[in-house]
């Protein structure tokens, strides 16, 4: 069976290493922080202006002034600090946080991300993602196969307006995972019952094989 | 020199005309001068260029100024919870510009402290990239992004002295500390005006030399989007 939303998220959460600053995106991502390893020491960043965010409230004690990324409420922990905006871009920018999970629309075998715009539809704009791809040490993506069309997500080319160019490390999907490399993209790992002739099917862009998932 | 005015409208006078650049603070609904807004709105200003990381909801916050067509420009890194800004975008009646939002942030903050332009790697390669100078530092490539300051900046904080330092509350900073410093004068409004000495000098965010007029508000301070855990049963 290919994998699910929560499959993916935590898959997902073993990216993450102790002392990690980790940022999450909206959806599938934010999932991961259910399944982060509850021996190891991780602090996550809202790029609103957070470091150390916590779960969501009890009911009746939502605080307007506290909200993530996604204008959630959540809470507080021992460990959070609160700056501007401009201070957590410079987190994000110069390269202090260690890993970015994200969704995206497309995916390029050079690691070239879309997934802020449909030309001709509606444009929401880019928020932070454009920062975190280009500044984050490793990005993470997490998103499904195929469109809901059956079309390939993962692509020679972007046909979408890009995010940013050669920044994704890794790609975890409904059907493996793949690891962008100098030498191309490199599956390295099958959701259970998927075949390697089903997602050769269900992608353009070209890969290898690992030796370890080949053997 | 009195900082300290009795109502939004008071704070605002003088300030304001037709085609001028506004910023105002907040993320999301979060931290957004709503008093200013509302002033703004009575006053019957047009033909405004607004700068803020979003533009309310339907309703609420900036989108009540753009309800009532007054927001002819819109800088902003995302609009996405606002169906009449995506109705006046689509029809041309509004123009508007995305930066990414940790541009938008480090603009603003160059502005404010006399930087006229920097150099960034986001957006490099992308449509944000179009028509600026790039140059290679080290091997990479950024893009050159100006610093931007307004004619009048509305901020939002928690409290504020009668010398307009200003102190704000967990994420409600946001972008508010560098619109503070990067328009040609700054309304703040606040919950609560202290006596003098009662903010701790080390604790302030936005010392009061980059603010000109404070008020004190009242705020509804909506939630976008309301999460809850349950308590577990013991």
């Amino acid at each position: 069976m290919a994998w699910t939303r929560e499959d993916m998220a935590r898959r997902a959460a073993q990216e993450l290493e102790d002392g990690f600053y980790v940022n999450l995106g909206i959806g599938i991502p934010t999932l991961v922080a259910n399944y982060i390893d509850e021996g190891i020491d991780v602090t996550l960043q809202s790029e609103n202006g957070m470091l150390g965010m916590g779960p969501f409230p009890f009911e009746g004690e939502e605080d307007p002034d506290l909200i993530n990324a996604g204008k959630q409420t959540i809470t507080e922990l021992r460990r959070t600090s609160y700056f501007s905006s401009a201070d957590s871009f410079g987190m994000i920018r110069g390269g202090h946080i260690d890993l970015s999970i994200l969704g995206a629309m497309e995916v390029s075998e050079k690691g070239d991300i879309a997934n802020w715009m449909i030309p001709g539809k509606m444009v929401k704009g880019m928020g932070g993602a454009m920062d975190l791809v280009a500044g984050v040490k490793r990005v993470v993506v997490v998103m499904d196969h195929t469109s809901k069309a059956g079309e390939p997500k993962l692509l020679k080319q972007c046909s979408l307006p890009l995010t940013g160019t050669g920044v994704v490390d890794l790609i975890i999907t409904t059907m493996g995972v793949f690891e962008v490399t100098p030498d191309g993209l490199v599956l390295k790992e099958l959701a259970p019952d998927v075949t390697l002739d089903e997602i050769k099917a269900s992608t353009e862009a070209a890969f290898t094989v690992s030796d370890k998932l080949a053997a | 020199m009195k900082k300290i005015y009795p109502d939004a409208a008071a704070a605002l006078e003088g300030l304001l005309f037709d085609g001028m650049t506004i910023m105002a603070g907040g993320f999301g609904l979060c931290g957004i001068p709503e008093n200013a807004i509302e002033a703004i709105l009575d006053s019957g200003v047009k033909d405004l260029t607004i700068i803020s990381n979003n533009c309310g909801v339907d309703g609420f916050g900036l989108g009540k100024l753009l309800d009532a067509k007054r927001i002819r420009k819109m800088l902003s890194s995302y609009v996405g919870e606002n169906k009449e800004f995506e109705r006046q975008f689509l029809s041309g009646e509004l123009e508007l510009e995305f930066n990414p939002q940790g541009t938008l942030a480090e603009r603003i903050r160059a502005g404010g402290a006399g930087i006229p332009a920097f150099f960034v790697k986001t957006g490099v390669g992308t449509l944000v990239a179009e028509g600026k100078e790039e140059r290679e530092f080290g091997g990479e490539r950024y893009i050159m992004e100006t610093g931007l300051t307004a004619d009048l900046s509305i901020v939002k904080a928690w409290k504020a002295d009668p010398q307009g330092n200003l102190i704000y509350r967990k994420t409600a900073r946001n972008f508010n500390p560098m619109m503070a410093t990067a328009g040609k004068v700054t309304v703040a409004e606040v919950e609560e005006i202290v006596e003098l000495g009662d903010l701790d000098p080390d604790a302030i965010h936005t010392p009061g030399i980059f603010v000109q007029r404070v008020v004190k508000g009242s705020f509804e301070k909506r939630i976008e989007q309301r999460t809850v855990r349950q308590k577990e049963s013991a």
